[in-house]
């Protein structure tokens, strides 16, 4: 007998009585007014930084916020940097990247997170060995709650998603939330409407 | 309406003036009330070591002498929880389940069933923390618990107080932790019982009340324990000594 | 092997004044930031019942989603592999390791491997293992097991680290910032992730109809454990199973809610299948959870999603610390699961509580917990094994309080009295009541005497 037949065995050996499976509502709250504000809340509460203007010099602005970096690693068409991530084959390399750059297709008024798949980071590293990240969002992508955010059709079919909430953090030292941890020092998500 | 009166165990033994209070305030509000005499214990402290089944001959005494009446009233919240919600070592039978859904805590007569809302004649001029029991609040829902933070917020014990002339119920930090009493607990796990007990002490004291009030004796006899290795001059009353006018 | 001594292990505790208080403090905060959060939440009630519903739906059709979950685990290119007990699970992981010439693990937090113990088994053929998750890392460089089930160092305090990091990583001892030690753990651990042959997650959830393992970390580090490395490994417990993403949205807004107040935690990683140039690989484990399946009045503790609630609300275990149980799972939830894993280790476990019922009202899932310790106790006595001399004790408290008479002899003599009263001193050990109490006082007459003088007809 496998370990299969024998944990399965088991378990039908000690059925319970069948209790029925409830139905999940998606409990809509919010005035689609209250997105965008809910949003800045939770993301700001995690440490992350909302932009909520789409800078009119993008470069002008990074060199601003992110002085003396020398690699920026772009993931999206609206910026040109000194690498893509298809350069790291070698997806342990990606901690030479001193600040990456994607998009999101989708965050969360909720909570204040971001949605990032394969399919947006490429190199899925790039999010997390980078120094700091930076991700675009159009404002229109952002939904109102968890249930409509599990709608979303990466979580079917990408081989990897995470729904991102502020810079990475611990409070595993007496108790006190601080950053840096092990990923990224600091997020940064900026309003950007998709072309 | 006539009555069937508990005296838990620890009161008849070491604050029988808590069980004479008891008597007077039923009486006082025009009830008839019968103390089976040969009445011991309702069992609670064997069932919670586990031992159901050096718990069943007295449980089963208890039935006996209990089941005849329509109303068994006893001033405690966790005998009041145990023969409501635990009383299972004692055989099933008809009896067993009369007295299990007949049992009230002494609040709970007063509040729900006789509907008390005023208590003329008695004053107590004092500044008061109220010490609600986990049986009291999670067992059998004299009060509203803090977990349940969308809960309408009441508080039965509370209530009564309110109607005595004078009081004045003060509110401290971690009002509805457990004082660290639990029964055996308090032998067993001496040193963590007494340090909740300090604990909860030191929360009252910050509102700086003269008395501390409870529906449990056994709560009470903890942390009046407590307080006098401290020398601490709170002084600790039984709810039903307070709305009877000690 | 004689039973955890949890009582005399939380007197050591709680005697270091500084400490207990400081961790008591610092625990209940989060009781109160879990009240907050959940405060904010309108349908916070309504969430905790379909939770509930869900569990108890799936663990009732346990064997039909782990067939769904596989069948989906595969078809997105996913290695299932199945494992009776720990031994098992680590032999798993070893093989896989084997079978890639990998020397180097790293891994993010998994209470299950915890309970495998994992780590040592590798160790032992010659693997090394770095533990990513801070607070994990922190515990394997001290060599101490976790001391709550979401922060496993919490007992220490800064001062503790920076003492442990100058003694491993030779940082300077009398930095106790948290920033520059974090920062220390960053600076050691990137190179060893970096280098890492496989990397290795747990479970939170399992999603049966998309086959993804959903992983739940402040830090990232499943994410880098998970990506880092071409192989990546999830050990998942049977009974993590989830029907879809629509029962997944109301765990997620429970569990960070119930462990630290936070909406939800910095990173919710969904698994579904292996890098396009790597592999996956998936350990469905057992060890013990399908016999508890089969426990009457003990399978509703498989709901438990480790948020640590319970741990948070519990006032003995902030008072005793998270070691005191000597056990993988600690807490409430500890008392009512480490049973079943060694009923005579544990037996002592379901004592370390007052029954106060906290824990089961901050559950998210609604484990009955208070009610299962209670019920462990009469398990222990049926299984004998409560101790000698307290059963002897409660036997003899069991004559008397059944026997008027006698009852009424023992309680009249006040002296006496003390000695029977089973409350407190059911050792006949007044001096476990009087350490850092006062006895009361024995008033002259007991209500019984009192009843029968002014009273009664008799005289």
């Amino acid at each position: 007998m496998s370990a299969r037949q024998d944990v399965l065995g088991r378990i039908r050996n000690n059925r319970l009585p069948a209790k029925v499976k409830p139905e999940v509502p998606d409990f809509p709250r919010l005035a689609k007014t209250d997105f965008l504000p809910q949003f800045r809340k939770g993301l700001e509460e995690m440490a992350g930084v909302l932009v909520d203007e789409q800078p009119g010099d993008f470069a002008a602005f990074l060199r601003s916020r992110f002085p003396n970096v020398k690699n920026v690693c772009s993931a999206v068409p609206e910026f040109v940097g000194n690498s893509t991530p298809e350069e790291y084959s070698n997806w342990a390399d990606a901690g030479d990247i001193d600040v990456a750059i994607v998009r999101s297709p989708m965050a969360i008024a909720e909570t204040g997170s971001v949605l990032l798949s394969e399919t947006d980071l490429r190199v899925n590293t790039i999010g997390f060995l980078a120094h700091d990240l930076v991700v675009l969002l159009d404002p229109a992508d952002i939904v109102e709650n968890v249930h409509l955010a599990y709608r979303h059709p990466a979580f079917r079919n990408t081989a990897y998603s995470v729904l991102m909430t502020g810079p990475s953090g611990s409070g595993d030292i007496g108790g006190r939330v601080v950053h840096p941890a092990q990923g990224v020092m600091t997020l940064t998500v900026i309003f950007w409407p998709k072309i | 309406m006539k009555v069937g009166l508990v005296v838990p165990c620890y009161i008849d033994t070491f604050y029988p003036e808590v069980g004479i209070a008891t008597l007077e305030l039923l009486e006082r509000h025009g009830v008839e009330v019968e103390y089976p005499f040969e009445q011991t214990c309702c069992g609670q402290p064997m069932a919670n070591s586990g031992c159901e089944g050096d718990s069943r001959a007295t449980e089963e005494h208890f039935v006996r002498l209990f089941s005849r009446f329509e109303y068994i009233v006893v001033p405690s919240g966790s005998c009041t929880h145990h023969i409501r919600n635990k009383f299972i070592a004692a055989e099933a039978t008809r009896e067993r389940e009369h007295v299990t859904t007949h049992t009230f805590d002494l609040v709970e007569f007063l509040h729900d069933v006789l509907r008390v809302a005023k208590f003329p004649g008695v004053s107590f001029p004092h500044r008061v923390a109220l010490h609600n029991s986990c049986s009291a609040i999670r067992g059998i829902g004299m009060a509203s618990m803090s977990e349940r933070v969308h809960d309408p917020v009441f508080d039965k014990p509370k209530a009564l107080l309110q109607g005595v002339n004078g009081v004045e119920v003060v509110e401290f930090d971690r009002h509805d932790e457990c004082c660290g009493f639990g029964g055996t607990f308090a032998a067993t796990e001496e040193a963590i019982s007494s340090r909740m007990g300090y604990d909860k002490l030191e929360f009252i004291s910050s509102a700086k009340p003269e008395y501390v009030i409870s529906s449990d004796m056994s709560c009470l006899m903890h942390l009046q324990g407590c307080a006098r290795r401290t020398a601490s001059p709170l002084r600790f009353l039984h709810i039903a000594q307070v709305l009877n006018g000690v | 092997m004689e039973p955890v001594n949890q009582a005399e292990n939380a007197k050591l505790f709680v005697e270091d004044r500084e400490h207990e208080r400081h961790f008591d403090r610092l625990i209940w905060a989060m009781r109160v930031a879990r009240d907050r959060a959940a405060a904010a939440v309108p349908e916070w009630e309504q969430l905790r019942d379909l939770a509930s519903e869900t569990k108890e739906h799936v663990l009732s059709h346990l064997a039909e989603y782990l067939e769904q979950f596989e069948e989906s685990a595969k078809r997105n290119g996913v290695h299932v592999h199945w494992a009776n007990d720990a031994h098992d699970h680590n032999q798993i992981v070893a093989d896989i390791m084997a079978k890639h010439g990998a020397r180097t693990l790293i891994k993010s937090k998994s209470m299950l491997t915890e309970e495998c113990d994992t780590r040592r088994f590798l160790q032992t053929r010659g693997i090394v293992v770095t533990e990513t998750d801070l607070g994990e890392r922190i515990q394997q460089l001290d060599d101490q097991p976790p001391a709550h089930i979401i922060g496993p160092a919490i007992q220490k305090s800064k001062e503790d680290v920076a003492a442990l990091f100058a003694r491993t990583y030779g940082s300077d001892p009398n930095k106790t910032d948290e920033v520059y030690l974090a920062q220390q753990m960053r600076n050691h651990t990137r190179p060893l992730i970096e280098k890492a042959d496989v990397g290795m997650t747990g479970a939170n959830f399992a999603i049966a109809d998309t086959g993804a393992i959903v992983v739940v970390t402040n830090e990232g580090n499943a994410d880098l454990s998970g990506n880092v490395p071409k192989v990546r490994i999830c050990s998942l417990g049977i009974e993590k199973i989830l029907p879809s993403n629509k029962e997944l949205a109301v765990f997620i807004r429970l569990l960070s809610r119930s462990a630290t107040g936070q909406p939800i935690s910095q990173y919710t990683s969904h698994f579904r299948g292996p890098r396009k140039d790597g592999e996956m690989h998936v350990i469905i484990v057992d060890n013990g959870r399908s016999e508890r399946l089969g426990m009457e009045q003990f399978w509703p503790s498989l709901k438990c999603i480790r948020c640590g609630a319970c741990m948070n609300t519990c006032p003995v275990y902030r008072r005793s610390g998270g070691l005191s149980y000597g056990s993988t799972y600690m807490g409430p939830i500890g008392i009512i699961m480490m049973p079943t894993f060694d009923i005579h280790r544990y037996s002592e476990l379901p004592f370390a509580s007052t029954l106060n019922g906290s824990c089961s009202n901050v559950c998210p899932v609604k484990i009955n917990i208070h009610e299962q310790i209670y019920a462990w106790r009469g398990v222990m006595d049926q299984k004998h094994q409560i101790n000698l001399t307290k059963k002897a004790a409660l036997k003899a408290a069991g004559n008397i309080l059944s026997h008027p008479e006698l009852y009424q002899i023992a309680t009249a003599m006040a002296d006496a009295a003390l000695k029977v009263l089973p409350h407190f001193a059911i050792y006949n050990d007044l001096n476990a009541w009087g350490k850092h109490r006062e006895l009361p006082e024995p008033p002259k007459q007991t209500f019984h005497q009192w009843y029968r003088h002014h009273r009664l007809k008799e005289t």
